[in-house]
């Protein structure tokens, strides 16, 4: 390991900016970066930085490595990586050039519609719009329509639909053998490509290991070290099959039905996941800063500055979260509709949008976090090692930065990990309130909300919930699991009773 | 104690004070009351005469903070900060957009609330503290182990889960119980029974998880080895060691809530149509009703005040070395 911990993770960023900056250009598509893609770009390249950091100092490595050999934690880590590899691809926006239009002076002209990285991975599922509803892996549409036969009179049945078993000639009696035969295939390639890349991750270990290939196959399946490893690759193997089914049979049926407008129902679970992991992660890192400042400060200088602040975070508490988030919203709702000039785009108005829920959440959010730092900061500034800094004459400020901070992050570490979950489930609430993310955009709450009256409907739709509170509830659960694993790992015995 | 109690009403005066600010400047300094009236009116082909008459009918027409035509107080008290902000301390509400006397509304809507709130909360905390006291009897074996899996997975789903499920399974699928509506009397029960028993199952997991720690925590003090070791068996040292003792965590979380459940439950009320407070408030964001918003936040914050007053004196209650003064 280099010296500098910072080299290698620079390398990566200036590599991974670099790629985003020219390969737009390559496909000749114009690159778009909304507001809250600038800051999921800032996060990831913390998380890059951070993820050095640790490696790099072995108290920090510590705790992690239990967090690493604990199996619950490895599987849930295996799936919230899943979902954000979709979220980090949904959140690359481009927009399309038109095809044989240019302007006056030659230059090319691009499409108002913004797409992102999933989209053109997803095109099939996008542009393969029903008329209305579908059941999932249906033939027919949901509801009858009146059809003129051949002969000229008029009958009413359920027409086949455009996309979905379009390929079948006899669907009812061929359906059933079709899917079967293209799951077992899909299966086959799943399991193909897993074996491919456990080859070359059994190659990597060997050459780093420095072991022989046979050596390194008997220590990734037989060691006992390397049970968490085996987790891992289980998980993987389960999730790469899955996946590959999913998206084999997707080119061929609706694998989650259509909604009331034709869409594809997957298209808009797998669409929701950047939602809620923006809502989970930016509201969290907007309010960090603050919470961690005013906690620290509080605690440390006390006095009047520990009033000011006290006073600030149980006025804000004292308001029932959800009443404030509506009061906020709806401000921030009248003063964006007086304001049409501020936004280029529809798609721009519902970004900022998602983006001021976030600071909302957080306004209402950090009074627990500052709360606890601020009674951690107390107990600490009573240490001998800060006493000892404070008697060798250290400034105030480097003895926050340096031995205050450090000593209190394992808090903001598991405060903002078991935050994550809570956030993702209150964007459904909020939006079915409506006062959540813009309906244009799509969410699980927007899913949920606009399919919950149709449960009243003979024969009911009851796919688009589904769908929604399964993607929903996957997230939430691993991300619990995780975080259970991490306070675990990092402190046991922190008491988190003035969490609620 | 009575000192004590007034200390603390003392105290709430000046983050009541910082809560109305608060809310005064999201209602009337981030937009005016000219934008307010333009979205209600429609963005379009709104004539200034309308917006003006829609601020006189609300009497937002007056000066935000100071009214320069009137000399003396009443420079002060003709403003909309003193009408509309400052009359909230005397619970004077004022009227919602479409009439309606929001104070008349709140304590004819409270009662539906606390039909559901208070089942739920009482029933919900039997049961979470009983599940939580069988994990603890339990502990480290598999059944606390999955006990805790199945309190991590329940947390997991969502709330609106639960109601959708609920109605659909109970109400739809079974026929046994209505699935949305209310009614006065005895009657009401049939109507209430769904969203009590949703409401409790919703809590169950992040709640027994919340006990169980709380139980854990006490279960490895030096006085329940003392008890074990005079003979006790272990249900009674559960029961009459570490309850009583665990006290003390368990009121900090369900005191503070009691006078909350006056606001009822936003899901549970809207998704049944029950005409309380949580629908109200729900109703009010859907129309945009300002004035009811503005209301249901100045109250949401005196209740919590309130039960935080209240915590403070149930200590004593339960453990008599605590003393307030």
């Amino acid at each position: 390991m280099s010296k500098k911990f910072w080299f290698s993770p620079l390398l990566l960023v200036i590599g991974m900016s670099t790629l985003l900056a020219v390969l737009p250009g390559m496909l000749g598509v114009k690159p778009v970066v909304l507001w809250t893609d600038r800051f999921i770009y800032l996060l990831v390249v913390a998380v890059i930085f951070l993820i050095a950091y640790i490696r790099h100092k072995p108290h920090l490595r510590q705790p992690w490595r239990h967090v690493l050999n604990n199996r619950q934690a490895m599987v849930a880590a295996v799936i919230l990586c899943a979902y954000v590899a979709v979220g980090l691809l949904d959140s690359i926006h481009y927009r399309q050039p038109l095809q044989g239009e240019k302007a006056h002076n030659g230059e090319k002209l691009y499409s108002v519609e913004v797409f992102s990285a999933l989209d053109a991975l997803l095109s099939h599922l996008r542009e393969r719009v029903e008329k209305t509803y579908s059941a999932p892996f249906a033939y027919r549409l949901y509801s009858m329509e009146t059809m003129i036969a051949s002969d000229g009179s008029q009958y009413r049945a359920y027409p086949r639909l455009k996309y979905g078993a379009a390929h079948l000639q006899d669907p009812a009696s061929q359906r059933g053998r079709d899917i079967l035969f293209k799951t077992l295939l899909g299966a086959g390639q799943g399991l193909i490509i897993f074996a491919v890349s456990v080859l070359l991750l059994l190659a990597y270990l060997a050459r780093s290991q420095a072991l022989s290939f046979k050596q390194a196959w008997r220590q990734c399946w037989r060691a006992e070290s390397a049970s968490a490893l085996r987790i891992v690759l289980y998980t993987l193997a389960v999730l790469m099959v899955l996946s590959s089914v999913v998206w084999k049979l997707s080119f061929f049926y609706h694998v989650f039905g259509t909604d009331k407008v034709g869409q594809d129902v997957l298209y808009l679970a797998l669409k929701s996941i950047r939602t809620g992991l923006v809502i989970g992660t930016l509201t969290t890192m907007i309010m960090l800063p603050f919470a961690i400042l005013l906690g620290i400060m509080a605690g440390y200088f006390r006095g009047w500055v520990d009033d000011l602040i006290q006073y600030i975070y149980t006025t804000l508490s004292s308001v029932p979260s959800i009443l404030l988030i509506a009061a906020a919203v709806l401000s921030i709702q009248v003063y964006m509709t007086n304001h049409p000039e501020l936004f280029e785009s529809v798609r721009d108005q519902a970004d900022l949008k998602l983006l001021a829920l976030c600071v909302v959440l957080g306004i209402t959010s950090w009074t627990g976090l500052c709360r606890l730092l601020r009674g951690e900061t107390l107990k600490l500034r009573e240490m001998d090692y800060i006493q000892a800094a404070t008697a060798f004459g250290v400034g105030r400020f480097t003895i926050i930065v340096r031995h205050l901070l450090p000593n209190v992050l394992h808090i903001v570490l598991i405060m903002v990990v078991l935050d994550f979950s809570g956030l993702v489930l209150a964007e459904a609430v909020l939006s079915y309130i409506g006062i959540g993310v813009d309906p244009s955009t799509i969410s699980w709450g927007n899913m949920i909300n606009g399919a919950r009256l149709e449960l009243a409907r003979e024969p009911i739709v009851w796919w688009s919930l589904v769908a929604a509170f399964v993607f929903m509830f996957t997230l939430v659960l691993a991300a619990n699991l995780f975080s259970d694993a991490v306070r675990d790992a990092f402190d046991p015995h922190l008491n988190m009773r003035d969490k609620t | 104690m009575l000192a004590y109690i007034v200390r603390r009403l003392l105290y709430a005066i000046p983050i009541l004070i910082g809560v109305n600010l608060l809310t005064f400047s999201l209602f009337f300094l981030v937009n005016s009351p000219d934008d307010m009236a333009r979205m209600h009116l429609g963005m379009k082909r709104v004539t200034p005469e309308a917006i003006v008459k829609w601020k006189q009918e609300r009497g937002y027409d007056k000066p935000l903070m100071y009214n320069a035509n009137i000399s003396g107080l009443g420079a002060f008290t003709d403003t909309i900060f003193f009408e509309k902000s400052v009359s909230l301390f005397a619970f004077n509400f004022g009227s919602a957009d479409d009439g309606r006397d929001i104070g008349f509304d709140i304590s004819q809507r409270m009662w539906p609330s606390l039909a559901i709130a208070v089942p739920v909360f009482i029933v919900g905390i039997l049961v979470n503290i009983t599940f939580a006291m069988l994990l603890a009897f339990f502990r480290a074996t598999y059944i606390d182990i999955w006990g805790v899996v199945l309190c991590v997975v329940l947390m997991s789903i969502s709330a609106l889960f639960y109601i959708i499920g609920g109605q659909f399974l109970i109400g739809k699928l079974l026929h046994l119980v209505p699935i949305s509506g209310y009614d006065t009397g005895l009657s009401a029960v049939k109507f209430l029974i769904l969203p009590v028993i949703i409401g409790i199952i919703g809590g169950i997991g992040a709640g027994s998880r919340w006990y169980r720690t709380i139980f854990l925590e006490e279960i490895n003090r030096d006085y329940v080895r003392t008890a074990r070791a005079k003979g006790l068996s272990e249900l009674a040292v559960l029961f009459r060691h570490v309850l009583k003792n665990a006290m003390i965590p368990i009121l900090t979380g369900a005191v503070v809530v009691i006078p909350a459940l006056f606001m009822g439950s936003l899901l549970l009320e809207s998704f049944f149509g029950i005409p309380g407070l949580g629908s109200y408030t729900i109703d009010a964001i859907r129309n945009q009703d300002f004035a009811i918003v503005r209301a249901m936040v100045f109250l949401g914050s005196v209740l919590y005040i309130f039960g935080l007053i209240l915590t403070d004196i149930s200590y004593t209650l339960v453990d008599p070395r605590i003393r307030l003064d």
